[in-house]
């Protein structure tokens, strides 16, 4: 990649954390807490998208 | 009395959350068809990955900047296509990158199709079950930054493993943020349909960026 495309993208990302510190922090100190339960339905949902994307590497391997 | 007043309350905030949920997705499938019609056009016309870079800052400026000026007013809907168009417009030269390759078409509709199962899937999920995934917030905003943070340092270290770490981090965590967002529209988290949109475009955006270079590590046609 060339230097400035390099400096660029570095630019945008570091807006982008800075953007983000605030809002992450927000949610950290103010979310919602879930339950052992809730974060059980969230790891399904999310290990069941990990198990497609396995399958769609298997595909195209 | 006070019963009867509980249902007619109840009624007015499910049909608000039907209203705000037939908006989001109206304009969410009328912004994609739009940025995929611009990425074609800017394959076509082979635009450099500078302008692909000044066309995604713009983009950025419209979404932070001038976005929360319109959210409230009907120029937000024009805000939200100059935005998709122009995230559209950054996606030509690395979608030419990749169909310039072999078997990159496959890859890339293999990704696309993905993406879409992927979404339809979680938001469906988030939809039916009407759960309030709102407690995962502070999680997945931690690891967004996690990721922006890991990702800059690969601009200059160009790690493999590390930039394939960052595609897998963010495919998760933009699944995760599929599940936040719907489910904050379904429970009255977010009324705004402008918003909700552009959230939603980003998720679908990066997950398809994302699943696109795991899909080609994995295929052998990127490192």
């Amino acid at each position: 990649m060339d230097l400035w495309l390099k400096i660029g993208t570095a630019a945008i990302l570091l807006f982008m954390l800075w953007r983000l510190w605030p809002v992450a922090n927000h949610w950290m100190k103010h979310g919602p807490k879930g339950t052992k339960k809730d974060w059980q339905t969230a790891i399904i949902a999310l290990a069941a998208v990990v198990g497609f994307v396995i399958l769609l590497i298997m595909m195209v391997r | 009395m006070e019963n009867y007043g509980q249902v007619v309350r109840g009624r007015e905030s499910a049909l608000s959350t039907n209203k705000v949920l037939r908006n989001t997705y109206t304009l969410l499938s009328m912004s994609l068809l739009f940025s995929a019609l611009m990425a074609g056009v800017s394959m076509a016309v082979g635009i450099s990955q500078g302008m692909a870079l000044g066309a995604m800052i713009a983009a950025i400026v419209l979404v932070w900047f001038v976005l929360p000026k319109f959210e409230n007013s009907a120029g937000g809907i024009a805000v939200v296509f100059a935005f998709t168009g122009l995230m559209g417009l950054s996606l030509g030269p690395m979608l030419s990158y990749y169909l310039a390759i072999p078997g990159g078409g496959n890859l890339v509709m293999t990704a696309l199709g993905g993406t879409g199962i992927i979404f339809l899937g979680l938001s469906g999920y988030a939809l039916t079950t009407k759960k309030d995934f709102s407690f995962m917030g502070g999680f997945l905003f931690v690891g967004l930054m996690v990721v922006f943070g890991a990702a800059l340092l690969n601009i200059f270290l160009s790690i493999p493993a590390l930039s394939l770490a960052v595609s897998g981090g963010v495919i998760l965590l933009m699944s995760g943020l599929i599940l936040f967002d719907t489910s904050r529209i379904v429970n009255g988290g977010e009324t705004n349909y402008i918003r909700a949109t552009v959230s939603l475009y980003l998720n679908i955006h990066n997950l398809f960026v994302h699943l696109l270079h795991l899909l080609s590590v994995f295929a052998g046609g990127d490192d």
